[in-house]
């Protein structure tokens, strides 16, 4: 256990020290705080003398005001802090010649890897946690609203989704520097990673839709639907689509399904037409519970592969 | 007096696929002794050391360094075993404590105990004065040097050296062979060296080996090998002499 406590310490200090650590969090707080601030004015002017809604200090979060919201600018950009922090953890040892010295002291080899990851995440951790707080406190001032109990909590849940999200963002960029000699290399890769499934996931979902459900649909609505079924399985590959679904559910409770309005049986549209009420936290949970899996399971599975990997490696190529 | 083997392999073997990296190694070594471990580039030397390290699994055969068996009781051996490769590397943004005191942590030293070694050893090769620059900035004498101080710190029983004075000046190379001798009179370490630079190998070596191929083609001291190849008073010849000579008749 001390060589991961030691392993972790030292990744700390650097993640803490390093410029690249220091810009990527300056643009956050920059960014973020400038969205909460005009969101947070937009929806004081919006709202004067109306009735509040209930959940006001979540419209935070989720109002799109003149730029995007916060909770989609975290989804665009989460994965570039995890793809930062980690696309040259293991190549830029190994070129520096401390692999080979790490690996020879009484440590385990896997302490390196774990040690390396679990700095990651708590350096994430506290970049989001700080955010986060940060973002409440000018929230609070702006419109000048205590969030409710159940307001909190949802902030909470979102919180530890986003931290596995960008984990998951970190485990692909160890185990591409785990893979590939070059840092640039590497960084090219988790770059091109993220590029396609942010982009080119939708594009090709559509494509795979029409492939498999040819023709003209839109005089028929069987194969419409089975058209946007199959897109919307081939999507929820992306972490960012299981993402944005589970976060979007999470954060805003007038949102009561994750599936688009052609698929919503009659009953489902019945209700969201009917019942302008919002979905209670555990109701809320119930719909995404299986985009929240899912996200958990593929950061473990990237996790564990580099872990495969990494242990797996002859010492000689360290 | 009969010495103890502290180092000791049985036919150890290792091929990278159809490539056989080190052939039926057989050799011992002493405690408290100086080894010197000779062989052209890509004879097998490095893969010995890290199959005696547990770093690398042999195919064949097996080794034991200190009683303890490396591929199976690997931690028990590192944590005995210092080991500096031939490009040592270190952290190029901490400095020369920082360096040291990271070493310090990953063999359990509590940094209350580590503070006072680490100045020691930056003391003993000469890096205290510099011991606020960060690594990078450091000559490759200075960094062979710090590596010197990492053993110091880590307090093995044995120092696996390979290449310490490869690319180093005269004064450099004279400074970490002082070194290495002092860790074998005055910390008591035993040292397996592998080095090209035959002739301080061959001042400070009590035995030496040479290795090309992969096979061990010749051990023992500098004296019996001066014999067996030569038949001669050994003040004559040299350590190059003898490698050539035993280089040659491999090669033909």
């Amino acid at each position: 256990m001390t060589g991961i406590a030691a392993i972790v310490r030292k990744e700390l200090a650097d993640h803490f020290s390093s410029y690249r650590f220091i810009i990527l969090f300056a643009l956050i707080a920059m960014v973020s705080l400038i969205t909460t601030y005009m969101v947070g004015t937009g929806l004081r002017e919006e709202l004067g003398g109306m009735e509040r809604p209930r959940f006001i200090f979540l419209m935070l979060f989720t109002s799109t005001g003149p730029l995007f919201s916060l909770v989609q600018f975290v989804a665009f950009f989460g994965p570039l802090i995890g793809l930062v922090l980690g696309f040259d953890s293991i190549n830029r040892e190994r070129s520096s010649g401390t692999l080979s010295k790490l690996a020879s002291q009484p440590i385990y080899r896997d302490s390196i890897i774990n040690g390396k990851f679990l700095s990651g995440v708590v350096t994430i951790s506290i970049m989001l946690i700080s955010i986060l707080l940060v973002v409440s406190g000018l929230g609070l001032k702006v419109i000048g609203v205590v969030p409710g109990i159940e307001e909190v909590w949802r902030i909470f849940i979102y919180l530890i989704i986003s931290i596995f999200y960008v984990s998951f963002w970190l485990g692909i960029s160890i185990l591409f520097s785990i893979l590939f000699r070059g840092i640039a290399t590497s960084a090219l890769a988790t770059l091109a990673i993220w590029i396609f499934f942010w982009f080119f996931v939708s594009m090709g979902a559509s494509v795979v839709a029409n492939a498999v459900v040819p023709g003209d649909t839109s005089g028929n609505p069987e194969m419409l639907m089975r058209k946007i079924r199959v897109q919307r399985a081939v999507s929820l590959i992306s972490p960012m689509q299981l993402y944005n679904d589970s976060t979007g559910t999470i954060i805003d409770p007038m949102r009561k399904t994750t599936s688009s309005m052609v698929l919503m049986g009659p009953i489902e549209r019945l209700s969201l037409s009917r019942f302008k009420r919002p979905l209670a936290l555990s109701q809320s949970i119930y719909v995404v519970i299986p985009h929240m899996i899912s996200l958990i399971a593929i950061t473990f599975i990237c996790f564990g592969v580099s872990y495969a990997v990494f242990m797996r490696q002859e010492i000689r190529s360290i | 007096m009969e010495q103890k083997a502290i180092i000791e392999t049985q036919k150890l073997s290792k091929s990278y696929g159809n490539q056989v990296a080190v052939n039926d190694l057989t050799f011992s070594i002493q405690e408290g002794e100086i080894f010197g471990f000779l062989g052209p580039n890509g004879s097998g030397k490095t893969t010995t050391l890290l199959m005696l390290l547990g770093l690398t699994e042999p195919t064949n055969g097996w080794a034991k360094v200190a009683e303890f068996n490396p591929t199976r009781e690997a931690i028990k051996v590192k944590r005995i075993v210092g080991y500096i490769p031939e490009n040592i590397g270190f952290y190029d943004d901490m400095n020369a404590r920082e360096n040291l005191r990271f070493i310090a942590r990953l063999n359990n030293i509590s940094d209350s105990v580590s503070s006072e070694k680490i100045e020691g050893a930056l003391e003993r090769v000469g890096l205290k004065e510099e011991a606020k620059k960060k690594v990078g900035a450091y000559s490759r004498g200075m960094r062979q040097r710090l590596g010197i101080a990492e053993i110091l710190i880590k307090e093995p029983k044995i120092a696996f050296l390979d290449e310490p004075t490869l690319g180093l000046d005269p004064d450099g190379t004279t400074r970490i062979i002082e070194y290495i001798q002092s860790l074998s009179k005055e910390s008591n370490i035993t040292i397996l060296l592998s080095s090209h630079d035959l002739k301080q190998v061959q001042k400070i070596s009590n035995r030496i080996g040479i290795m090309i191929n992969g096979r061990m083609i010749a051990v023992g001291p500098f004296e019996e090998l001066a014999k067996e190849k030569f038949g001669v008073d050994e003040k004559k010849v040299s350590l190059d002499d003898i490698y050539m000579k035993y280089f040659q008749e491999v090669s033909v």
